[in-house]
């Protein structure tokens, strides 16, 4: 689904990714782990063409990445931190995005009562909780159905309730054929969640392999300990 | 319809929801119909109208269009993700700033003209063209500012310090320039030194279109006695053009190269 090789990624004189080799397997849910500032969000900036790299090169379903933007068309992304337009409403960005991007949003209804947001959809989304507004970037990124997901640390902010249901819909989203980046810092959501897992050290892949794998290689009894154990 | 309008039309809904912009309108309008009223004819009222244009416009499009840009952050990051080129966003995002900029200053000093003059002399037709060539020109020097720094208030002091420079300092610099290399010919060098300068070029192009040679300061009466008048409002022109055309294209290069 992805392949991406020599990917080399800095801010300054500070090298991010250093000539990153790194693929993700279509239909599968895949996690990148790393500690604060190993360039995980700057690694998935590079597959949506937010941050330029350097060298290197990113293919998306063997198409090579370039200057062009039609293939955002079939990603959806969540970022890490909700950013609006804050004097529109929730309907009024989902709105102005179909129009923008001459799409459909086929799930929107089924997304918004999913989330329990029909009451929120026409408030200022600067009045909205972080939350709320997390939920609101769910959808967004969800209701074109893309082929792929990226998820930037998709649950922060959430409570257990809609946390679980995000899960829940990232899973099922899974079942139907979509290829999930993921990132979280929460260790049991990727074990619950992730087929794979990538841990990004120093700007390379340290690890790259099934989750059970990592477990019984380290010897631990859970994802949590097998990474501490990992990164110490 | 394509991207680029639809950008267009929801920066534009953007701007209407702010009361600024009937305000701009409104100050312009009072001011045009006031000098009117006060008994001048149109060329004495375009003379007067040219120093508020040649102060406010620059002011108020390099503040105005640096927060604006600044103020759009979460709009670009939102549309940058989706399937949407990135040219077509900044484009969207100038010229959503620029036209109704432009459009509420013609508005503005245009309706009470016509209403008190009767007709558009040609004077005013080139105060009206340089008012709007400025509104692009710092419109397109805010947004290059506002994508090269990452804070807000840097890039907010720098457009201030610009426009100080620009609108004020630079008189005095030229002058300084002259005193210190008075042994020399200066002609040519004084004439590159108002091309530099947007607001001096507009200043000249105005004054090009009256017979005031005593007005026009030593680079206008140079201006003229160079190029003589058609020849000179011409060149202004062009100059002016290519200033409108640089800090906008310097900007898009920026923004495609840009990390968000």
């Amino acid at each position: 689904m992805i392949e991406i090789s020599g990917l080399a990624k800095r801010f300054g004189t500070h090298e991010v990714l250093k000539s990153l080799d790194a693929s993700i397997l279509a239909n599968k849910i895949t996690a990148i782990v790393g500690h604060n500032g190993s360039g995980k969000t700057t690694l998935i900036k590079c597959l949506l063409g937010l941050d330029q790299y350097e060298a290197g090169t990113i293919r998306i379903n063997d198409y090579q990445l370039t200057a062009d933007w039609n293939y955002r068309a079939q990603i959806g992304y969540m970022s890490q931190i909700a950013r609006f337009p804050e004097n529109l409403s929730a309907r009024e960005v989902i709105t102005m995005i179909s129009d923008l991007r001459q799409g459909s949003p086929t799930q929107a209804t089924e997304l918004i009562q999913y989330f329990h947001l029909d009451d929120e959809m026409d408030k200022p989304l600067k009045t909205l909780s972080g939350g709320t507004r997390q939920k609101v970037n769910a959808v967004v990124s969800f209701m074109f159905n893309p082929d792929l997901l990226i998820l930037d640390e998709p649950t922060a902010g959430l409570d257990p309730i809609s946390s679980s249901s995000l899960k829940d819909r990232i899973l099922s989203e899974k079942e139907q054929g979509k290829t999930i980046v993921i990132t979280s810092h929460i260790m049991s959501e990727i074990q619950e969640l992730a087929d794979t897992i990538l841990y990004l050290l120093d700007g390379k892949i340290f690890f790259d392999g099934p989750v059970d794998v990592l477990i019984k290689q380290t010897g631990e009894k859970n994802l949590e300990r097998a990474m501490a154990k990992l990164m110490s | 319809m394509n991207t680029l309008l639809k950008i267009i039309k929801y920066q534009l809904h953007d701007l209407l929801r702010g009361k600024w912009v009937l305000v701009y309108t409104a100050v312009f309008f009072v001011l045009t119909d006031g000098l009117f009223r006060f008994g001048g004819d149109s060329d004495q009222v375009s003379l007067s109208l040219m120093n508020i244009v040649l102060f406010v416009i620059p002011l108020v499009s390099i503040v105005f269009g640096t927060m604006f840009f600044y103020n759009s952050r979460e709009f670009i990051e939102l549309l940058l993700s989706q399937p949407i080129s990135r040219a077509a966003l900044f484009l969207g995002l100038y010229l959503g700033l620029s036209l109704p900029l432009s459009a509420v200053f013609l508005v503005g000093v245009g309706v009470p003209f016509i209403y008190h003059a009767g007709f558009l002399g040609g004077a005013y037709w080139i105060l009206l063209l340089a008012g709007t060539s400025l509104t692009c020109v710092f419109t397109g020097i805010a947004f290059l500012i506002a994508v090269h720094y990452e804070q807000r208030v840097k890039g907010i002091g720098v457009a201030i310090v610009l426009w100080l420079l620009l609108a004020i300092l630079y008189d005095g610099i030229i002058m300084f320039i002259l005193f210190a290399l008075e042994e020399y010919p200066l002609e040519k060098l004084t004439l590159i030194l108002s091309m530099l300068n947007p607001i001096d070029l507009g200043r000249i192009l105005i004054l090009l279109q009256f017979d005031i040679a005593a007005l026009m300061g030593y680079t206008g009466a140079l201006f003229t006695k160079f190029y003589g008048n058609h020849i000179g409002t011409v060149i202004a022109l062009l100059t002016l053009g290519i200033w409108c055309a640089a800090p906008v294209w310097l900007g898009f290069r920026a923004f495609l190269k840009k990390d968000f």
